[in-house]
């Protein structure tokens, strides 16, 4: 563990001194029954960064992810977000306090998911509406320019009134990427957003991506795209059987990657696509 | 271009040609369906069977059952469709109180006959508070009903529920939504379009089913076909009666299904 956390540049050390950081990930522990999946994950992300978290599949980089909005609830460790603390608590995950600080974090770090999960019985702009107005409280009118403003961003305001089912796989994912910034929330967590798609469609979700965090989103993104990381990333991480390896600027884990396992990782990546 | 236009003529005179079998086909169905009521109902009136003068006094005595038979099945389904929300709700909680108090309502009524559960709430129920016996049969007859169809389209409630996919809760819980907001707006309206179907099957078996609260005396179709016959030893003709009107019912009402099902389809290529 030690050799571990002298890869990592010191904290603060990427951004400006005295900057805080938004995110904070300490020590996450995650076990299913007997698999020890997560194995002391620490993580501290700027305002206005992109991580990018890249691994081969089971390597835990979506339970890390997952356990940052609890959607599974870690067995150990530490998460904050803009100031909201939060322990992980398994023996008293369903209690209602509990659960209600998690919903906090929920909100300050809205989750774009690899198969969309946008609502089918619900227009794109009821999709948008949903969660400001049911969840948040934000007048319907409010939250309609909201909804409307987001569309924009990701080009797909004239789908605000089709059912999700007459959408492509890419314009679904733009419109779950909309429907997460409608809440204005701290952070976007991206799990693996452009997995699901058809390889044409790819482009059209990375360059929205892309946009957002060159205009100052806070993002932590899971992902396989090597060129999106390389591109938009402040800091990649590379996760192995649930511990990070190594971390840094993606010129260095990218390019000039010093862990003979991040070595064979992008090699193989790069012969496989 | 002449193979082209010669190829068309060919989609043409295919599609034409299958069109015209397919009519011959309806043709020979329906034609099969009438000769064989016409040799059952034809047979029966030339052997002298059937009362034909009876049938004119009683007839509309006896369909007059219709609309009551209607309306006890209609309304029985409505709150079974209530008590199978809560049912599947109950059977799907994490509190155990809640579970058990579900479970012991499906398993009761699954393991009691229809029969017994009807005759329970008009014979037994006003032993125990004598006020029961105030209550109109008709309100008995559609209490016995829901209750017992409830039981069972609490399953089908559950299987509905617990189809929609972990996504949609994960999206709800990520979006913040409460589980109490997540179930009432995201999970029951995709659970209801999935159980539509088979609530529709289940409307058609009480239709049928509603024939028992003829022992109560709810003046429904059978009750009425009995009362009409019985004093004219006519249960030939009432009984024939009623049995055409419940199958022409559950015809009906199975084409109808047929058709929110269709309209459902084509508003499901949206989703």
């Amino acid at each position: 563990m030690t050799e571990l956390h002298d890869a990592f540049a010191a904290p603060g050390a990427l951004t400006p001194a005295g900057a805080k950081p938004i995110v904070r990930l300490e020590g996450l522990e995650k076990y299913f029954g007997s698999n020890h999946v997560l194995r002391g994950c620490t993580l501290e992300v700027y305002p206005k960064e992109t991580i990018c978290i890249i691994g081969r599949s089971g390597s835990g980089k979506s339970t890390l992810l997952r356990c940052t909005n609890f959607l599974e609830e870690p067995t150990v460790g530490t998460i904050e977000v803009d100031g909201l603390r939060v322990e992980a608590d398994p023996l008293h995950a369903w209690d209602r306090d509990h659960q209600e600080r998690i919903r906090q974090i929920r909100l300050r770090a809205q989750m774009v998911f690899q198969e969309f999960n946008l609502f089918p019985h619900m227009t794109v702009l009821q999709n948008l509406i949903e969660g400001p107005t049911r969840v948040k409280g934000v007048p319907e009118a409010e939250a309609v320019a909201t909804a409307e403003k987001y569309l924009d961003k990701v080009g797909l305001r004239e789908k605000r009134d089709e059912f999700p089912g007459r959408l492509s796989g890419g314009q679904k994912q733009r419109v779950a990427i909309a429907r997460a910034l409608t809440m204005e929330p701290k952070v976007l967590l991206f799990d693996e957003p452009t997995s699901a798609l058809d390889p044409t469609l790819v482009g059209e979700v990375l360059k929205v991506m892309a946009e957002l965090a060159h205009e100052g989103a806070t993002m932590i993104v899971v992902t396989h795209e090597m060129a999106f990381a390389r591109e938009a990333a402040d800091q990649v991480y590379f996760i192995e059987e649930g511990v990070f390896v190594e971390a840094g600027p993606p010129d260095e884990v990218i390019e000039r990657p010093k862990d003979p396992r991040t070595r064979q990782f992008l090699s193989r990546l790069l012969h496989t696509v | 271009m002449a193979s082209v236009q010669a190829s068309a003529a060919m989609v043409e005179a295919v599609a034409r040609s299958r069109r015209r079998d397919q009519l011959r086909f309806r043709l020979s169905f329906f034609t099969t369906w009438l000769v064989l009521v016409a040799i059952i109902v034809g047979g029966l009136a030339a052997a002298g069977k059937i009362d034909l003068e009876f049938l004119g006094r009683h007839q509309a005595f006896i369909l007059g059952g219709i609309p009551v038979t209607i309306i006890v099945a209609a309304s029985s389904i409505a709150i079974a469709v209530i008590l199978a929300i809560v049912g599947a709700l109950g059977r799907l909680s994490s509190n155990p109180v809640i579970y058990g108090l579900a479970s012991f309502y499906v398993s009761l009524v699954r393991g009691t006959p229809l029969l017994v559960q009807i005759l329970f709430v008009y014979l037994a129920l006003p032993q125990i508070w004598i006020e029961f016996a105030k209550i109109p049969l008709i309100v008995l007859g559609i209490f016995a009903l829901a209750f017992n169809y409830g039981a069972y389209m609490t399953e089908i409630f559950r299987a509905g529920i617990q189809a929609i996919h972990r996504g949609q809760l994960e999206a709800a819980a990520a979006l913040g939504m409460t589980g109490r907001l997540t179930m009432r707006r995201i999970v029951l309206p995709q659970a209801i379009r999935i159980v539509t179907p088979a609530i529709g099957n289940e409307f058609i078996a009480m239709i049928k089913d509603s024939a028992l609260v003829s022992i109560i005396g709810v003046q429904e179709l059978l009750w009425r076909a009995q009362r009409a016959g019985t004093p004219e030893f006519r249960l030939l003709e009432s009984l024939l009666v009623a049995a055409l009107v419940y199958w022409i019912l559950t015809i009906v009402f199975s084409l109808l299904q047929d058709r929110l099902e269709k309209r459902m389809a084509e508003s499901d290529r949206r989703l």
